[in-house]
This record gives C-alpha cells, sequence and structure tokens, in this order.
C-alpha cells in the first residue's frame, strides 16, 4: 500500500500518494490546473510553465512536475497566477505562425485551445516572429518549426520512448527549435518515420506528407483502376474523426465511405496479413529445422526496419525476409489479381490506408516493386482518410455497413490482431503448430502476448520442438531486448516487434488525441479493444485456414516459399547510414 | 638547491595577457647572460589582485612589488635589483620612497583593507608545485578530518563557521552538506561549480588558477563528509590556464597520495576528475552543469528533487563552487570562531569581488563581509578617474542590480545586497560613473541573459527577448508610452514564471534601474533624451558657435561631410548628415563640440 500526505490545495484538504505531484493531486481533487507541454508519462519536463503553481516558494513551481509533502499548501489560482499564465501563453503566442484557419490542426490544437480557456484576446507583447524553412523533404513527416511551441514532446518520444534521436532542441535561447542534428532535412537522419512525434505534437509542427491530393486526381483518372487496401489498426480509430467514442469498430461504415470515394474495390490488408503469416510461419519452421538464423523477427512494421537498418545492421539476417502485409497485397493485387481480373497491372492504382506513417517511406523504397511497378502507388493515413471522407461531404455517421469487396476480400481474426502490439505474434502461434504438425493446437486466445506491458514472452511446445517467443512495442523497448540478444544474454526462436508503443492501432497516422485525453485514456489499450473485438467475430480465426489464401496458393504461389513467392512477397534490406558523407 | 633571491611574477589570465611570460623568458636569459641563474628563482605564481596594474612582480627577500613592468624594464632590474642589490624604485607599487620597500604598497588602500582568506596563496605560492601548497599548510586540513573528525564533526565545524555559497544565492553550506550527508546511497557526488559566467567576474579563476590544490583539498573533504568518493569540477573550457594548473594539481595530488584510495592509510578514498564545460552560462545553474556533465545539453529542471537528493546520474550529490571551497580548509584549521569573527551577523567571512567599469583599480579584491561599497569604491578601488562622479555599482552580474550613490555606505552582505534589490553573484563588481546611461546599463546585461537564455521555458526564451525589445526601442528614441510599465508587468510575470533561477532573475537589471533610475527611462521615452549622453540614437551633436575658431579640423575629420563652414568661423553640422560617430568632438581641440 502506498503511503498517502495530506496537503492543501486551494484551501481544500487533499490526500494524495506520496510522490505524486501537484497535478495528480489537484486532478484527483476536482481541481483543473491547465497544461501545455505536459504529457502523462512522455514528457513531464516542467518546462511550458503554464501548469504554474503557488506553493509559496519565491517563484511558482510547475505543478506537473512538483511532488506533493505533507502540509504543502498550493493555491492554483490566484490574479497573479492567472497573470503570469496568460503572459507566457502570450510570449509562445507572439512567436508563433498564428495562421490558424489554414492550419492542419485547426480545432484540434491544443494551443488554439489553451488560449481560449485562459481568455487569451490580445497579445501584449508582440515583437520578432522568426521564420524557419518548412522541412518537407521526408516521404512521411514534414516540420514546420514555425508552429512549434517548443514543449518537446516529439523530442521525448523521439529519444526517450523510441531511442531514435533523430530530433532534439537546436541552438539556445530565441533562436532554440526543434530540429535534427546540424539542422540536417528529416530524411537525411536516422529517422524511422513513426509518426510519434505527429501524434504527440500539440500543435500543427509536425504532421505527415498528404498524399491526398494525389489520390483525389487518381481516382479522378479514368484510365486507372485504383482500389484500396485498409490496415486492421485503420478500423479501430478512425471513428475518432466522426466524434465515436476511442475504441469504437467502424469497420462496416469504413468500407462504405471508400467505396463513396469511388474506389473501384476494397479489399482488407487482413488477407495480407493472413498471408503474411503462411510465408513467416514456414520461415520460422524452417529456420527452426535447418538450423538457421535465429531469432526470426518480424518485419511487418517499416519503422522497426528501418531503425534495424540504421542500428543493428549486423542483425538484418535476423529480419523475416517477408514483406509487410502492404507491400505483399500489393504486390499480389499487380500479379494475381490483375491477371485474374484481366486488367494491365500498369492500370492498377494501389492506394493503401494505413495507420502509419512510415508506411510511405515503405511504400517508396525502390526494392518493393517485384512486378516491375511500385507494389503501393500511394498511402494515406487514417486521419488522411477522415479528412477525404470529409471533403467528399460523406456522413459518415450515417452510412450503413457494407462488406470487403471479392475476391481479395476475405480475411481472418488472425489477421485483424496484426494492429495490436503482440498480434502478429498470436497469429503466428496460432498457425504454427499446423505448419509444423499439420494439426492445429488447441489454443486459439494467446493471452500472455496481447496488452502493453513493455515486454512480453511465450512459449509454445510442439512435437517435442520449444519454440520461445518475445514481444516487444515501441523502438526503445526493441533496443533494449535487441542489445541482450547481441551479447548473448537473451535468446529466442522468434520475436515480435512493433515501432510504435502498443503496435499499430497506436501509429503516427492515427487520429490525434489532445493531452488531455491520452493523460486519462490509453489509446492503445482501448484501440486495441476494438481490434480484439473483431478477432473474436470473426468464424475463421486462424491464417492457414483463410479460404482466399489458400485458394491463391492452389491458384498461383503453389505453396509458402516457393519460387513464386519468393519473387513476390519477400524481400531484403539493407544497412544505412545515419547521416549522409560529407 | 637554496637561492639568494626569489621572483615571483605573477601568471594570473590578466597578467598573462598583458605578457608576463615575456617578462619571465627575458629575465631567464638575463640570469643567465649575469650568470647568476643559480643563484635567482623565477617562480610563476596566481594573481596579485591588481590587475589595473599588471604585469606585477614581487622579488623576495626584500619584498619588493613591481608594478607596470615592461620587457624592457626587465634588464634595469636584473642589473640594478638582482645583481647590484639596488631597489628599483620607479617601478615599486605605492610608495616610491618607502624605506621599508616591502611596506611600499601598504598605503595602496587596495591592499590595506583587504583580507585574504579564500586568495590566501595567490600570488604567494607556485600553483604548479604541490610542496609549495603543502608548505602553506596545504592539505593537513583534510589530514585532520579524516584522521581526526568525524564526517558529522566536520559538518558540524562548517555550519558553526557560517560560511555560505559563494556562488550567487548564499545557500548556508553547512546545511547543504548536511543534506547531501543524511542521503542514503551506494554512490554520492561532490561536485564543484567552476563555471564562472557573470561579465567581468573572474575570481574563481584566479583561485583555480593560483591556488588549485585549496579546491582539491577542500572536495576531498566534502567526499568524507557526506560519504562521497568521486568528484568532478565542471570547468569552463576557456580557462585553459585553470584547466592546466587543475590538471597538473589532480596528478600530484595522486602522487602523493593526497588522491585515489585510503587517504592518510584510513578507509577514505577519493577521486577527481574534470569536465570542460562548453562556455554556456546557464551550466552554472545547478541541476544544468550536473544535466551537461552527464553528458546532456546543458539546460537546467525543475527542483525539487534537489541535488542533495537527486543529482548527477539520479544520486545525492553536493554541489559549491570554488570560492565556496577555497574558504573550507582554513576554517577546519583555524576553526569556525575564527571565521565567524569576521562579517556581518548573518554574513561570515570575506568576500572576493572582481571590480572593473569606471574605477581606477580594477581586480580583484577579497574583503570582510560588511565592508561598505564606499570603501570599496574609493579606498580599494581608487575612486573614479577623471574626476567623474560615482553613479552606481552593478553587482551579482546579470541576475543582479544596480546599487545608486545614495547607497554608497551600504555595508556589503547577501542580505543587504537583496535588500536594495541586487544580490552578491558571484562578485562581479562593475563601477559606472555619470556617463553611463542606465537603460544602455540594463540593456547591455538583458542582451546577455537573451543570449544565454537555454530557450526550455517560454518567459526566458520569449519574455526576455521582448523585453530586450522594448529597452532597443527605447534607446533608438523609439520608445512608447506604456514601455516602461509593459517591461515592469513582463519583469513580473518572468520573475514568477521562469523555470530556473537565471531566468527569474533575469528582469533583474532592469527592475532595479528601474527602481533607482526611473526618470532616466521617462527621459528616453517621453522626451527622447539620453541624459547621460550615451544612446546615439537619441544625442546630436552640436558645435557651439562661442567656442568654434573656425580652425575646420571637425570638418576635415568628419567621414561622412556633413560639417561646413569658413575657416575662422563658426562651423555647423548637418544633423540629416551626421551619423553620430562621435569623431569631431574627440578632434576638437577647443571643446566646442557637445552631445546634446
Amino acid at each position: 500500500m502506498s503511503e498517502f500526505v495530506t496537503l492543501t490545495i486551494d484551501g481544500k484538504e487533499v490526500k494524495a500518494p506520496k510522490g505524486a505531484t501537484v497535478l495528480e493531486a489537484a486532478k484527483s481533487a476536482g481541481i483543473h490546473i491547465p497544461t501545455l507541454c505536459f504529457l502523462k508519462d512522455i514528457n513531464e519536463i516542467g518546462a511550458c510553465r503554464m501548469c504554474i503553481v503557488d506553493v509559496g516558494a519565491r517563484s511558482f513551481q510547475a505543478a506537473c512536475a512538483y511532488p506533493v509533502s505533507e502540509g504543502l499548501n498550493v493555491i492554483t489560482n490566484s490574479p497573479k497566477i492567472r497573470e503570469t499564465r496568460r503572459v507566457t501563453l502570450e510570449l509562445i503566442l507572439s512567436n508563433h505562425d498564428r495562421e490558424c484557419l489554414t492550419c492542419v490542426r485547426s480545432q484540434n490544437c491544443e494551443l488554439q485551445k489553451l488560449a481560449k480557456e485562459l481568455n487569451v484576446k490580445d497579445i501584449r507583447y508582440e515583437g520578432e516572429n522568426q521564420e524557419f524553412p518548412i522541412d518537407d523533404l521526408s516521404p512521411s513527416i514534414v516540420r514546420d518549426p514555425n508552429k512549434c511551441v517548443l514543449c518537446r514532446r516529439c523530442v521525448s518520444v523521439c529519444n526517450e520512448v523510441q531511442s531514435v534521436g533523430a530530433i532534439g532542441v537546436v541552438d539556445r535561447g530565441f533562436n532554440s527549435t526543434v530540429s535534427s542534428p546540424f539542422n540536417f532535412a528529416l530524411n537525411d537522419t536516422p529517422c524511422v518515420n513513426c509518426g510519434q512525434c505527429i501524434v504527440v505534437c500539440p500543435v500543427g509542427a509536425l504532421y505527415e506528407k498528404s498524399s491526398v491530393e494525389k489520390v483525389w486526381d487518381a481516382l479522378a483518372n479514368e484510365d486507372l483502376h485504383v482500389v484500396v487496401q485498409t490496415a486492421p489498426a485503420v478500423r479501430a480509430a478512425l471513428g475518432e474523426e466522426f466524434g465515436y467514442p476511442i475504441g469504437t469498430r467502424v469497420t462496416g461504415k469504413m468500407v462504405a465511405a471508400l467505396k463513396r470515394l469511388g474506389f473501384a474495390k476494397v479489399f482488407d490488408t487482413d488477407t495480407a496479413a493472413d498471408l503474411t503469416i503462411m510465408e513467416e510461419g514456414t520461415e520460422l519452421v524452417e529456420r527452426i529445422k535447418n538450423n538457421g538464423k535465429l531469432p526470426l523477427i518480424t518485419s511487418c512494421s517499416p519503422g522497426w526496419i528501418k531503425f534495424c537498418e540504421h542500428n543493428y545492421p549486423d542483425m538484418l539476417d535476423n529480419l523475416s525476409s517477408c514483406k509487410s502485409p502492404q507491400n505483399m497485397f500489393g504486390a499480389v493485387l499487380k500479379s494475381y489479381y490483375a491477371e485474374k481480373m484481366g486488367i494491365d497491372p500498369s492500370k492498377i492504382f494501389v492506394v493503401s490506408v494505413m495507420p502509419c506513417t512510415a508506411k510511405k517511406f515503405e511504400a517508396g523504397r525502390p526494392e518493393l516493386a517485384s512486378t516491375g511497378y511500385p507494389d503501393v502507388d500511394e498511402v494515406i493515413t487514417t486521419r488522411e482518410l477522415a479528412q477525404m471522407i470529409k471533403e467528399a461531404g460523406i456522413d459518415f455517421m450515417n452510412l450503413p455497413d457494407e462488406q470487403f469487396d471479392d475476391p481479395m476480400g476475405e480475411a481472418t481474426g488472425a489477421g485483424v490482431i496484426f494492429g495490436a502490439t503482440g498480434g502478429v505474434m498470436e497469429a503466428a502461434l496460432r498457425s504454427v503448430p499446423y505448419l509444423l504438425t499439420g494439426k492445429d493446437d488447441e489454443n486459439i486466445d494467446i493471452k500472455v502476448v496481447r496488452g502493453v506491458e513493455d515486454f512480453k514472452e511465450a512459449e509454445l511446445e510442439v512435437n517435442g520442438i520449444k519454440i520461445k517467443a518475445a514481444v516487444v512495442h515501441g523502438l526503445g523497448n526493441a533496443r533494449k531486448l535487441l542489445d541482450k540478444i547481441r551479447s548473448g544474454e537473451a535468446e529466442y526462436h522468434f520475436i515480435e516487434v512493433m515501432a510504435c508503443p502498443g503496435g499499430c492501432v497506436n501509429g503516427g497516422g492515427q487520429p490525434i488525441q489532445p493531452a488531455s485525453v491520452r493523460n486519462e485514456t490509453d489509446l492503445r489499450t482501448e484501440r486495441a479493444k476494438a481490434i480484439y473485438e473483431e478477432d473474436e467475430a470473426m468464424t475463421i480465426r486462424r491464417s492457414h485456414q483463410n479460404p482466399r489464401v489458400l485458394k491463391m496458393y492452389e491458384e498461383y504461389f503453389e505453396k509458402p516459399g516457393s519460387e513464386k513467392s519468393h519473387k513476390l512477397l519477400h524481400t531484403h534490406y539493407v544497412a544505412r547510414e545515419n547521416y549522409p558523407e560529407n | 638547491m637554496i637561492y639568494r633571491s626569489h621572483v615571483l611574477v605573477c601568471n594570473g589570465t590578466g597578467c598573462v595577457s598583458s605578457k608576463s611570460p615575456d617578462l619571465m623568458a627575458k629575465m631567464e636569459e638575463l640570469l643567465v647572460a649575469n650568470g647568476i641563474e643559480n643563484e635567482v628563482k623565477i617562480i610563476k605564481t596566481g594573481c596579485f589582485g591588481l590587475c589595473e596594474k599588471g604585469p606585477i612582480l614581487v622579488i623576495y627577500p626584500e619584498g619588493a612589488t613591481y608594478c607596470n613592468v615592461s620587457v624592457d624594464d626587465i634588464e634595469e632590474i636584473v642589473n640594478e635589483h638582482l645583481v647590484k642589490g639596488r631597489i628599483v624604485k620607479r617601478l615599486l607599487l605605492g610608495d616610491k620612497e618607502a624605506e621599508d620597500v616591502s611596506k611600499s604598497r601598504d598605503n595602496v588602500g587596495f591592499f590595506a583593507k583587504q583580507k585574504r582568506i579564500a586568495l590566501r596563496n595567490c600570488g604567494v605560492i607556485n600553483p604548479e608545485n604541490i610542496e609549495e601548497y603543502i608548505a602553506h599548510d596545504g592539505y593537513l586540513a583534510l589530514a585532520k578530518a579524516v584522521t581526526e573528525m568525524t564526517p558529522a564533526e566536520v559538518i558540524a565545524e562548517i555550519t558553526k563557521s557560517g560560511l555560505r555559497g559563494r556562488g550567487g544565492a548564499g545557500f548556508p553550506v553547512g546545511r547543504k552538506w548536511q543534506f547531501a550527508a543524511q542521503e542514503v546511497s551506494d554512490q554520492k557526488y561532490v561536485c564543484c561549480n567552476a563555471d564562472e559566467g557573470d561579465p567581468g567576474a573572474f575570481m574563481d579563476r584566479s583561485i583555480l588558477e593560483g591556488d588549485p590544490h585549496s579546491v582539491i583539498e577542500a572536495m576531498a573533504i566534502a567526499g568524507y563528509a557526506i560519504g562521497a568518493n568521486q568528484g568532478y569540477i565542471y570547468v569552463r573550457a576557456e580557462y585553459p590556464i585553470a584547466v592546466e594548473r587543475l590538471n597538473i594539481a589532480i596528478k600530484q595530488a595522486h602522487e602523493y597520495g593526497l588522491l585515489g584510495k585510503n587517504i592518510f592509510n584510513t578507509d577514505f578514498s577519493f577521486n577527481l576528475e574534470l569536465r570542460l564545460g562548453a562556455g554556456a552560462f546557464v551550466c552554472g545553474e545547478e541541476t544544468a552543469l550536473m544535466t551537461s556533465i552527464e553528458g546532456n545539453r546543458g539546460e537546467p529542471r525543475t527542483r525539487p528533487p534537489f541535488p542533495a537528493v537527486k543529482g548527477l546520474w539520479g544520486k545525492p550529490t553536493l554541489l559549491n563552487n570554488v570560492e565556496t571551497y577555497a574558504n573550507i580548509p582554513v576554517i577546519l584549521l583555524k576553526g569556525a570562531d575564527w571565521f565567524s569573527s569576521i562579517g556581518t551577523e548573518k554574513s561570515k567571512g570575506t568576500k572576493v569581488f572582481a571590480i572593473g567599469g569606471k574605477i581606477h583599480n580594477t581586480g580583484l579584491v577579497e574583503i570582510p563581509m560588511g565592508t561598505t561599497l564606499r570603501e570599496v569604491v574609493y579606498d580599494i578601488g581608487g575612486g573614479i578617474p577623471n574626476g567623474k562622479k560615482f553613479k552606481a555599482a552593478q553587482t551579482g552580474g546579470p541576475s543582479g542590480g544596480c546599487i545608486p550613490a545614495d547607497h554608497l555606505d551600504i555595508p556589503i552582505d547577501y542580505d543587504n545586497l537583496l535588500e536594495i534589490g541586487s544580490m552578491m553573484g558571484s562578485g562581479g563588481m562593475i563601477i559606472m560613473d555619470e556617463d553611463t546611461c542606465m537603460v544602455d546599463i540594463a540593456k547591455f546585461f538583458l542582451e546577455f541573459t537573451v543570449d544565454e537564455s537555454c530557450g526550455k521555458c517560454p518567459p526566458c526564451r520569449i519574455g526576455t527577448k521582448r523585453m530586450l525589445e522594448i529597452l532597443d526601442r527605447i534607446t533608438q528614441g523609439k520608445g512608447e508610452e506604456g514601455d516602461i510599465e509593459k517591461l515592469e508587468a513582463l519583469a513580473e510575470s518572468i520573475n514568477k514564471g521562469a523555470l530556473c533561477g537565471l531566468g527569474q532573475t533575469a528582469p533583474n537589471p532592469v527592475l532595479s534601474t528601474l527602481k533607482f533610475f526611473r526618470d532616466e527611462y521617462e527621459a528616453h521615452v517621453k522626451d527622447k533624451k539620453c541624459p547621460a549622453g550615451v544612446c546615439t540614437a537619441l544625442l546630436n551633436y552640436v558645435i557651439i558657435a562661442d567656442k568654434c575658431k573656425g580652425c575646420s579640423l571637425c570638418a576635415r575629420k568628419c567621414p561622412v561631410n556633413a560639417i561646413s563652414g569658413e575657416v575662422k568661423k563658426p562651423y555647423v553640422i548637418d544633423q540629416d548628415k551626421c551619423i553620430k560617430c562621435g569623431v569631431c568632438m574627440e578632434s576638437c581641440k577647443f571643446a566646442a563640440i557637445e552631445k546634446k
């Protein structure tokens, strides 16, 4: 049991656990203190000075970082406190690009909301407003320092959570900015495009490189057969953009909306996820049987792949050679599907809707064009899809539920759980016994690999073969595990890595929830619930039972790991320098 | 070898930059030429303090202090003093006719009113020779602490002495040590803040350059007292001489068993390492300093937790500055009672000040707490040059404030300075005369803070910048009604809202000048005049017709041909063309040009 202390906040006696912050104690007492830089567990640095309170010290203290103590007397609301907060906010606004109407975060901006909350009517301290170039050279992420308020959430998430370290604060004082080392473009750094910086940004300083216009153009081009695939995590979060509670599954409406946007076919990436399990599961079984390179590490997450290429080039052989489901699907659409439907693959335009910004980078990898055409032509994020739906005037909430299209629309529960941490592992473990013995294990729910713990482990024994598996999510956790494997401290057969904390449901392309929501709700858990709900509702929940996948092997790929599948469904990796030479 | 004469040559930064190494080289050459190189020993020492009169050298056994010595003087000193035994009177500091030459400088107020505790060995010993430090009771205090005293007794003695931190805020040192001592941890650290950054302050530099062992000894004592076996000295890379001498000193202390394992055959072990700072002012703030030592961008973090609880790498850490440490060995040797007999009720001992600006004796002085500002300015500093009037003293660096002439009789200690809106700071003291514009001074300090702000919190990052923009406007003659009030409002919000001590105190130079010299601000804003005649945008150069002899010199000197006239008749300056460079005024031989 934790110890409690008694303190006074605004004259009210409050009990709070020892070690809690004043902000937490106030919250528990129903007292709201404004915050800007604060993001629970990620950024608790007291930098923005919005949450200042009077604790009787010479100056005001940041409630988000100030620990409670017995007898502490806190005042959160006085004329002087309000004025100091407002002046600080006005100062921030005085050096901010205030073109709110055209800002990507208009109406979903924490700064805008705070200005309203603190009753800022006038900016009394105008002065030099810096102008920085916008960095839009990355295929995934755009940085606009003119919008940046230097809250450092992005810096914390990139350095502490992801251990990527592509951005930090450069220069000092009034000239401080968040930037890459030596002010390189983000594209010239070890940035893995995970987009976690985007989803924590309170303002419009970080956003995805939009493909919306390109998709509109393709849809308007009558020569093209424009098809779309949607990743499993998209359906678990898209509803948030239209006012649904977090964790609402909107699969049917999403499909209906995509059809109304004009896509010729609406497919489910889950189908390709099942295909991935067949290929990757077979790869695992073969590596175990033939003393191949172990552990085998999953390759679905493009952020993780780039991270590995930068930081663990010596371990590239551990990566599964399987393409990610997105690109497998693209390749299938431009080969098998093209043949089957009798469409020239050059006329097929594949759009992916992904919860992910790194998928944009992945789609542009030159090696991912095994049909001679890029597997995937354009990637839009969940947010961009919502934008298109709004732009097209589609009344999302009143759409009927519709089904994915044939012939590629069939998927299993195993495919859908790819969207959450542990999902790829669980899907694989549902199929590995069959791939090894031709028989299924009774157990279908492998709950030890679910959930948001940093590190999860599972063991499976099939015919005397023990398979030791580990699951990590968030690249900081991946780094810890990889270091242990490198040093020989840990040994596994199979590892699932997802770049984003919580997996794809919390990807960098997902709807942005403000800190006020994130601090109270674990998005990772809530959105994952929708995914597992869909899994439960499926009649087929093992990838190797997906009739469409089986048919594809029968009609086209022969068997997992065949020459054809290697040509179309597998890839290779390259060691990457962290920074350009010279 | 025994020498008949010792020549102590100041090798502090001030004298080094006025070429004292050249003096030594020349003297060495001449000693050899005269065949007396085995009779006279040249010793390089730390700072004597009176930088204004540098380079300084002192020759023993006579105790003759020679000042403003140039390379050309060396031959005379060697031939006259060292060969023939005749004092070179013309170079003596102070009373050139003193019967006892060792007392020539006694009547120089600069030395008479000082009491050197922290600077006790500066200018006395060779800082690169540990034996000289040992000969001056060096490491005796450490021996006493580890062999005769318990850690608690050491802390009790320091507490009793009343010593307060010399780095700025004046926190009681004993209490700080007590906090660090009472923490239970597998690892603790002792740090020395040698990131001296106040403009014009160089006392820590002088101590490190002149007496590095005093700091090393004190840190070992602190390690013993709080239970730490590892220390770090965070020193600016811009202090190359200090760094070199610290390195030498640490190496020697290791060789003598005064650092390392089982010091004085006890269980106490202590190691010391240097960490070089890259010259960010904010790294003098304790949490930023530790962040920098850890290898991160030097930025402050919120407190609590305080370093004594969670410091370097999350471990209890004791942090004091150089001057604070330099006091420690003496306190242990001479006792807390002796130390606390010096100073005022709440500020014990002495404080070193770096005096600069419009004053005769610029340099380093160590005075007992409670010495009045008047004594510092007139007795020690020798007054204001050119018969000008004293206007104000700025103390506390960019966090401090200005003390006007009305307060000349204030006894200098922590509390008195705070009370009048300034602060002790690390001991920079800049003297200003009547020709100083106080708005301009405030702008100077704010420029410094704006430049040195780390950028972590908006009040400091943007607020100080906005204040500077307003000050800029005011000094450009573009001040508006309400600007002064804006400055005050911003100042208060920054003071209350900024994250660290540097940000919170950044508005102080503005607030204190506003407090004492508000009329000057108003003159700038309302009358568009700079009363001190400093802000160029607000003044015009005019030729006083009565005084002008029509010599045409100014017209010829003017770089923009703004002056015209007929020879032997008064000239006129075309204000539209004038760029206010002041060349005309400097060149006029009849004082016929004035700034208005």
